[in-house]
């Protein structure tokens, strides 16, 4: 008890509070990776980090990542973040061939783009190249010339299950549903062995 | 139906969409030139299919290239360096690479010279047995038409938006259409109430 202050004395201190998103954002940092900011119109930073290239960054040559990326600068090259968001931002001019499991576009891009999920283009966005996608949303007011090829999502083919034949002792016990399993043909695939196949 | 009044949007049953659309059922991964730009309508609908859809506004690249130099918008289209670079960058493509092509109303504001290697252009990067869909206005002695963004809303319905006045740079008549897809397999015109004139044409 006597000794508690002493205790407080003694007890380490941080130099400095670490800095919040709001003092990065003061500070004018080009290149980040930042927590959610609030209040921010990027739909990349909803969720998790994402990774910025300021305005005045240009950078030349190849980007991959593993964390979503919103490219704010300018960038020529290759982007490759196959798991993850690329949100090319309105001040953005991106000549690159993209890759990513999902890409924004509200600046300008040119180069050929591939989702495995989803590519947005939204008003006043300009793209210019060849999209290979599951899916697009291209808002009224975006410039896009190009291909579109849609991928189909890959249908999980059925297992070739060998139905056991009907015994008679089987049969006896086991009502004929006049199901394919049952019936000689191979049966459907169980939901757990299509789920199993399908890529994420 | 006055087009000149429209403000926003407006749908219009197309007979020469329905006859584009029946050749783009016989089977899945056709290539599908679309000169009304890229719009959300038209590529779910196209790529439903299961086609490919190649877009880009026609028109915004007419005027880049010979509305931004320097001179009348129409005589530039008698310099062969612009129509040379005009072609390069609105028809970049290797030849029969499509099955099918959406021009809608986009020819109406090609001076003759441009017309023909436009449409020379066409026929190349068409496959044979391919179908072409254009419009054009019919009504003559006046000096602006209006055009649209043009998007497909089902197999004969399309919604025009965006409507805007611009100045032909002539005026067909059946005869100087036929003359002009003079080296395609046919060409079938539709007959509507309104001031556009539907064709499909045959490669």
């Amino acid at each position: 008890m006597w000794n508690r202050r002493k205790e407080e004395e003694n007890a380490p201190k941080p130099v400095s509070a670490p800095p919040t998103s709001s003092e990065f954002a003061k500070e004018g940092i080009p290149m980040s990776t930042l927590p959610t900011r609030s209040g921010e119109p990027h739909p990349d930073l909803s969720r998790g980090t994402s990774a910025v290239l300021g305005k005045s960054v240009i950078v030349k040559g190849e980007i991959h990542g593993r964390e979503d990326l919103t490219i704010d600068g300018e960038v020529e090259g290759t982007i490759e973040l196959q798991e993850h968001r690329l949100t090319i931002g309105t001040n953005a001019k991106v000549n690159a061939t993209v890759k990513a499991r999902e890409i924004v576009v509200l600046g300008t891009l040119h180069g050929n783009v591939e989702t495995r999920d989803k590519v947005e283009i939204r008003k006043e966005a300009k793209l210019v190249g060849d999209i290979r996608t599951a899916r697009i949303v291209i808002e009224d007011g975006a410039y896009f010339k190009g291909t579109v090829d849609i991928i189909r999502a890959e249908t999980p083919k059925p297992q070739a299950v060998v139905a056991p034949k009907p015994q008679p002792v089987a049969s006896a016990t086991v009502p004929n549903t006049g199901s394919p399993s049952t019936s000689g043909r191979p049966a459907p695939p169980s939901i757990a062995a299509a789920g199993g196949d399908i890529k994420r | 139906m006055q087009r000149e009044a429209l403000v926003g949007s407006d749908t219009r049953q197309s007979h020469g969409l329905d006859q584009f659309c029946a050749s783009l059922e016989e089977r899945p991964g056709l290539s599908i030139l679309d000169f009304a730009g890229g719009s959300q309508a038209t590529i779910s609908f196209i790529t439903g299919y299961g086609h490919r859809l190649y877009s880009d506004d026609f028109l915004h690249q007419l005027d880049l290239c010979f509305g931004s130099a320097p001179g009348d918008f129409f005589e530039n289209q008698s310099n062969p360096l612009l129509v040379s670079k005009f072609i390069e960058n609105a028809l970049p493509f290797a030849e029969e690479s499509f099955d099918g092509a959406l021009v809608w109303d986009a020819l109406q504001f090609l001076s003759p010279a441009l017309l023909q290697t436009v449409v020379t252009r066409l026929y190349g990067v068409l496959r044979p047995g391919s179908s072409l869909l254009a419009m054009f206005h019919t009504e003559e002695r006046i000096d602006t038409i209006a055009t649209y963004a043009y998007r497909i809303q089902d197999h004969r319905t399309v919604q025009m938006t965006a409507p805007a006045q611009r100045r032909p740079a002539q005026i067909f008549s059946n005869r100087s259409l036929e003359k002009m897809f003079q080296d395609f397999h046919s060409v079938k015109f539709f007959l509507t109430r309104d001031r556009l004139r539907e064709v499909i044409v045959r490669r």
